[in-house]
């Protein structure tokens, strides 16, 4: 019961900032402050939604669906290939360094190449999005199994623990929670380069193409909503991972405790 | 083929007397960098079945260096470790060893972690949970079981921590100066708890310690060393009876064995400071 409260308290601040912003956009809307073309007012934005939902749906399924495959498929080979580099030192000698330059390409600038050698297909798309989410879980779970509390190894290696042993009961835990970060971290940014993804083309389907056609037809509620959708798709997934890393994480202490 | 050889070493083994002593440190030196800085100058010392040893000397002696030594992480540059009356030099897993610091797995419950530790000492999984379980409700801490380390106090850690290296089958448990992290409160009740409970199943234990009462009041025999290079300055054998009672604080040789023991460190220190 308290705990909720807590909760409660914590959430209805950034709330009521939120809806006195929504209403004084809209009343200012109303009152005719800005040009319906360029902003359209919340109400417009709802009911706009509301009308075209049919489509708008079809293109969030085709947006959220490139996004999930996109998230696990990149999340799994950078977890696999954390795993390999860690078990290999002499292969990741070779190849973190370039591992953590290849974090500062933008991966979004490759697009257009995926889609010169893949064709107007999925495929190039979500091989973008892969690529975007395969480096933050790569490089945190890598950090992760690698930076071992030393106590907990010395014990360990003390009484005579195997290289395997220690692999799953010592440091693949303890980059459980580092995997989380890396994941939150992909989760988000597997929304962002979906859309971008969609918007470099090769597809009529997906949020992405859809604003840029709302836009090029000059129908900012569309434009407006799609955006909304988009946000709420990012919050969503951050905070589906965050309870699915409560779930699994359940050895630390709650929050307040470390504080 | 080196199957073959571990299989005789082990008929050996066991045709070698039953009195072999658990461990031998065999004029052990260690020097580490290329200035070849000389931390362990030729240490031997023994232990015997069920006897409780302790290692005392100044700080920066070498201690350290000598349990990873022990327990085979670090290579001596010369001498040998033995146990049971074969060579362990260089072996890993062949000690229980109960760290300074807890350390327990933070992912793990205490009888979890307890479990873990026995399985990698080779007892079987449904074995190793069931003396967890056992034990921890022998030491009062069965409620805590199915905690996670971060609950538990540091007391009870540190007792975690010990049950898991008496339950351990290896030959000789090593403590690293078990108690060094405490108040000295908890530090005084977890030496008597430790003796109550060691006292009742008697393994081989080196315990390294920074203090002489520490020493006295748990040990059987105790090695004084050297500044670095470690050397054994002296050893001397503690006197009191078993089970020991919470008084022997107060016996006059207890008093002139601790001033003795205090004045080898002082003159080891000493010799230290001339060079």
């Amino acid at each position: 019961m308290d705990n909720k409260r807590r909760i409660w308290s914590n959430i209805w601040p950034p709330l009521a900032v939120f809806s006195i912003i929504l209403i004084l956009w809209q009343t200012a809307s109303s009152l005719g402050y800005f040009d319906h073309w360029i902003i359209p007012s919340p109400l417009a934005i709802v009911q706009e939604a509301a009308t075209s939902w049919h489509r708008i749906g079809m293109h969030t399924m085709a947006s959220v669906q490139l996004m999930i495959f996109g998230f696990l498929g990149g999340a799994a080979a950078g977890f696999v290939i954390a795993a390999a580099l860690h078990l290999m030192p002499g292969v990741r000698k070779g190849f973190y360094p370039l591992l953590i330059l290849s974090q500062n390409v933008p991966v979004i600038v490759i697009g257009p190449i995926l889609t010169m050698l893949f064709g107007y297909t999925m495929l190039p798309r979500l091989l973008l999005v892969m690529m975007v989410c395969f480096f933050p879980v790569a490089v945190s779970t890598l950090n992760g199994l690698s930076n071992t509390d030393s106590v907990l190894r010395h014990y360990l290696q003390m009484i005579g623990i195997g290289k395997w042993k220690q692999f799953w009961q010592l440091e693949l835990p303890h980059a459980v929670i580092h995997l989380f970060s890396g994941l939150k971290m992909a989760a988000t940014y597997s929304v962002l380069s979906a859309v971008i993804a969609e918007w470099l083309g090769g597809t009529n389907k997906g949020l992405g193409s859809f604003m840029l056609l709302s836009l090029k037809g000059f129908m900012p509620e569309r434009v407006f909503a799609s955006t909304a959708i988009i946000v709420l798709i990012s919050l969503l997934m951050a905070g589906l991972i965050a309870w699915v890393e409560r779930m699994v994480v359940r050895w630390q202490p709650a929050a307040k405790d470390r504080r | 083929m080196q199957k073959e050889m571990e299989k005789a070493a082990d008929t050996r083994c066991l045709l070698a007397d039953k009195n072999a002593l658990k461990l031998e440190v065999k004029d052990i030196h260690k020097s580490f960098g290329k200035a070849a800085k000389e931390v362990l100058g030729g240490l031997s010392f023994t232990v015997a079945d069920g006897e409780f040893v302790s290692i005392i000397g100044p700080s920066g002696s070498g201690k350290t260096t000598l349990f990873s030594v022990i327990g085979g992480l670090e290579n001596p540059s010369s001498g040998e470790i033995w146990m049971e009356g074969k060579e362990t030099t260089g072996v890993r897993g062949k000690v229980a060893y109960m760290p300074q610091l807890a350390s327990l797995l933070p992912w793990r419950t205490v009888a979890g972690n307890i479990g873990l530790s026995l399985q990698i000492a080779g007892v079987a999984k449904t074995e190793a949970n069931k003396m967890a379980k056992e034990w921890l409700v022998r030491i009062g801490l069965a409620s805590y079981a199915d905690a996670y380390p971060h609950m538990l106090s540091g007391g009870m850690q540190q007792r975690v921590s010990f049950l898991r290296a008496l339950l351990a089958p290896q030959n000789i448990m090593l403590l690293d100066e078990p108690f060094g992290a405490l108040d000295a409160l908890t530090r005084v009740e977890m030496q008597q708890w430790l003796l109550s409970i060691w006292e009742q199943n008697r393994r081989s234990v080196l315990l390294v310690t920074h203090s002489i009462e520490e020493a006295l009041f748990l040990s059987d025999r105790v090695i004084v060393l050297s500044r670095s290079p470690a050397v054994v300055l002296e050893e001397l054998e503690v006197p009191f009876n078993r089970p020991r009672s919470d008084d022997v604080w107060e016996d006059p040789r207890f008093i002139e064995l601790k001033s003795r023991i205090y004045g080898l460190l002082r003159t080891g220190s000493d010799g230290g400071d001339k060079l």
